[in-house]
């Protein structure tokens, strides 16, 4: 690590005692180099066995990586700590501002511990950390706006992230997200709802510094290669003009995209939905998040006329993925475009990951059409599929909480269906609502591997797609092999901590030549043998926590809706655990 | 002498990247942004889009009429020139600058601005940024 490199600074916070102090910590990068290979060992130092996710010994890591603030698209931040939705490892991963600024404030990771004896929020800058009275903004209505009380309130426009959450993260909904500016998330796992048990309400941070290097001429060098590969791969491309909502129609048509409970791989309104008619017929805008020229954030400027008054209009700009429109559409049966982006808005101003609350509901509804539940339960909703209006009204009550069956559904789908049964239609993945592909065994069998149960630990979609495409039978100890080693790979992008996306430009002898410039030597050799120590320590926090592989539950739905590789067979599914396992 | 400026082409297809900001750091041959001398920052809140303040190269610029020291000089043409020696880091530029284009560098204590050299206008994958002719003068005044 060269001398200058303020990443080896961790900030810790005591929020108990609101005192805060810097560590010097060349050991954790060198080791880890950075985000989930840094956050992991520090969760291994913070968070004891069988802590309480949201009680004061569960800590809240953030770690950026020695290539943020040089190279282009190192725009992630990792969050690590225990998930209160899963009980174990949580891990989530968020672009916006946050990588950059938390780079640029001088420091390499961040932990805070503790509970806030009254509402808080952090100002983090060069100089340190400031506490800042919350008790205002705790319980208001919208997450966005108390961004708009930040942004006035504090200094750094720019180069600031303000992170923040709703009142999903207030009321302890385990899957609450934490925003960060308006439109990228800390989604998966309740990140929100442990911020909620600290009186955590948001974290502003900000910073201008300067970062040394190696070698100027090879970091200009360097940087040229990877900015003109970034942003002239045709994958690029496709990121910027359609952004991920370019899978709606692809997996439509192939019958991989879940629809209503996963009853069905088609869904009769996918193109309404699509990433083509959004960009068509909505797209308003697209923004980046810093130091990433792909600008892949699509932002749907969404008009609507006042209820009763002519001529007045409000115009909304509404943040939109492949993920959320499964979750908020086709997942839920919704087709009308504005009912699908008015749900995903409601689901951001309370806070909560839309992928997780969209498929506890698609569980509710369909327990209700089951008669598993009735209306005494949902409290006067008839929850329906492609009923915009009631669920977003769900979505309130989800956080609110005015029954035991709203508690219930705070808690996801697979703590719901054990209170009410219909288990086998409840599709979570070691504890984590499924995502958006329903392509083959490999995509679920990445939800039930992956150390953190998202289709972003190893791909599984991709691979099942391209065995698809090229006729292939997959093994299951073909697929455990191939999950295995790219979940290792993204260990040290993730490290990195360089957007997924940019996983095509960032190869093993690119990110070395990055590595050495920033002041890291590394073979790729080294490279991959940090991708497989990070994965194996998550695994073993995952194992001390509880976690096994043979206890994994797969839901019966899974094997009864055929993919495009057929309809999955169980056997197949427990022999590559197995061999994944080995 | 062909005189050049930084000129905003186009602040609406701004998608607030900053590779323009990275690049002016970059060309000092530092990573970061603390030797950057645009400032891509959101117009209220990231869904209202974009700002780009860069130095506008005034014909007559009011940061270097403020500059006690002659540390500031106008530069023939437009836009100034900075003397690092003579600034005494009163910050009186920053202030008279309307855009907020005068950028701080805490380290030295000393203005931070626009050299007019280009070398952020090929970094933007938007056509935001180009470099512009404004003029031409003579070696004699220049």
């Amino acid at each position: 690590m060269l001398k200058d490199d303020p990443l080896r600074r961790v900030l810790i916070v005591d929020l108990s005692r609101r005192r805060w102090w810097v560590e010097e910590r060349p050991d954790l990068f060198e080791e880890g180099l950075g985000g989930a290979g840094v956050a992991i060992r520090l969760l291994e130092e913070e968070c004891p066995a069988g802590a309480d996710p949201l009680g004061p010994e569960n800590p809240i890591i953030l770690a950026v990586g020695p290539l943020v603030g040089l190279f282009p698209l190192a725009s992630k931040t990792v969050a690590m700590f225990k998930s209160p939705h899963t009980g174990n490892l949580g891990e989530s991963h968020a672009g916006g501002r946050s990588a950059v600024a938390l780079r640029m404030a001088g420091y390499g990771a961040l932990v805070i511990r503790g509970i806030s004896p009254s509402p808080v929020y952090l100002v983090v800058q060069e100089d340190g950390v400031y506490f800042r009275d919350a008790s205002a903004l705790w319980g208001m209505r919208s997450s966005e706006t108390v961004g708009t009380v930040l942004r006035e309130r504090e200094s750094g426009s720019g180069q600031r992230s303000i992170m923040r959450i709703g009142r999903a993260g207030e009321r302890g909904v385990t899957y609450a997200g934490v925003n960060t500016e308006t439109y990228r998330h800390f989604g998966r796992l309740g990140l929100g709802a442990v911020f909620g048990s600290k009186r955590l309400k948001a974290l502003v941070v900000a910073g201008r510094r300067t970062l040394p290097v190696a070698d100027r001429r090879a970091y200009r060098q360097s940087y040229d290669t990877i900015f003109r590969a970034a942003t002239e791969s045709p994958l690029m491309q496709k990121y910027h003009e359609l952004g991920t909502a370019m899978n709606v129609l692809p997996l439509n048509e192939i019958g991989a995209l879940p629809t209503r409970n996963l009853q069905a791989g088609r869904f009769d309104g996918a193109e309404n939905i699509s990433g083509e008619n959004l960009a068509t017929n909505y797209l308003g805008r697209r923004v980046a998040c810093a130091h990433c020229p792909v600008a892949c954030i699509h932002l749907a400027a969404l008009r609507l006329p006042h209820p009763t008054e002519p001529y007045f209009y409000k115009t909304s700009m509404l943040g939109y993925d492949h993920e959320p429109i499964f979750a908020a559409g086709s997942m839920l049966g919704i087709s009308d475009v504005a009912g699908m982006l008015l749900l995903m808005e409601e689901m951001e101003i309370q806070g909560m990951d839309v992928m997780s609350a969209g498929v506890t509901l698609a569980w509710a509804t369909e327990a209700l059409e089951r008669g598993l539940i009735s209306t005494a339960e949902t409290d006067g909703l008839t929850l329906a599929w492609g009923d915009a209006a009631t669920y977003i009204e769900a979505a309130r009550r989800i956080v609110s909480q005015p029954n035991e069956f709203y508690q219930a559904l705070a808690r996801g789908a697979e703590y719901a269906a054990s209170r009410y049964g219909g288990a086998d239609f409840a599709l979570t993945c070691g504890g984590n609502e499924m995502a958006g592909y329903h392509t083959g065994p490999a995509c679920y069998l990445g939800y039930l591997t992956g150390a953190r149960h998202s289709h972003l630990d190893s791909a599984g979609y991709s691979l099942d797609q391209k065995a698809a495409a090229k006729g292939e039978t997959l093994t299951p100890e073909g697929v455990a092999e191939a999950l295995l080693k790219e979940e290792r790979w993204r260990q040290v992008l993730s490290s990195l901590v360089v957007c997924f996306f940019a996983r095509g430009v960032y190869d093993a002898e690119t990110v070395a030549q990055a590595l050495a410039v920033a002041g890291f030597p590394r073979t790729p050799d080294d490279l991959h043998r940090l991708g497989e120590e990070t994965l194996r320590r998550k695994q073993a926090f995952k194992a001390r926590e509880g976690f096994d592989l043979a206890a994994l539950r797969i839901p019966a739905r899974v094997l009864e809706t055929p993919t495009p590789l057929g309809v999955l067979d169980e056997g197949f599914l427990r022999r590559a655990i197995e061999a994944f396992g080995a | 002498m062909i005189v050049k400026r930084l000129s905003v082409l186009d602040a609406d297809r701004c998608v607030g990247c900053q590779s323009c900001m990275f690049a002016c750091a970059r060309r000092l041959g530092e990573g970061g942004l603390a030797g950057s001398c645009i400032g891509v920052r959101s117009a209220g809140g990231i869904r209202r889009g974009f700002t780009v303040v860069v130095c506008r190269a005034c014909a007559d610029p009011p940061c270097a009429r403020v500059c006690p020291t002659d540390a500031l000089t106008p530069r023939p043409g437009g836009g100034v020139r900075l003397h690092a020696d003579l600034c005494i880091g009163c910050g009186n530029c920053v202030e008279a600058c309307p855009f907020r284009a005068i950028f701080w560098d805490s380290g030295q204590d000393k203005p931070q601005v626009c050299v007019y050299c280009g070398y952020c206008a090929p970094y933007c994958p938007y056509d935001v940024l180009a470099l512009e002719e404004i003029g031409e003068v003579s070696h004699a005044q220049g």
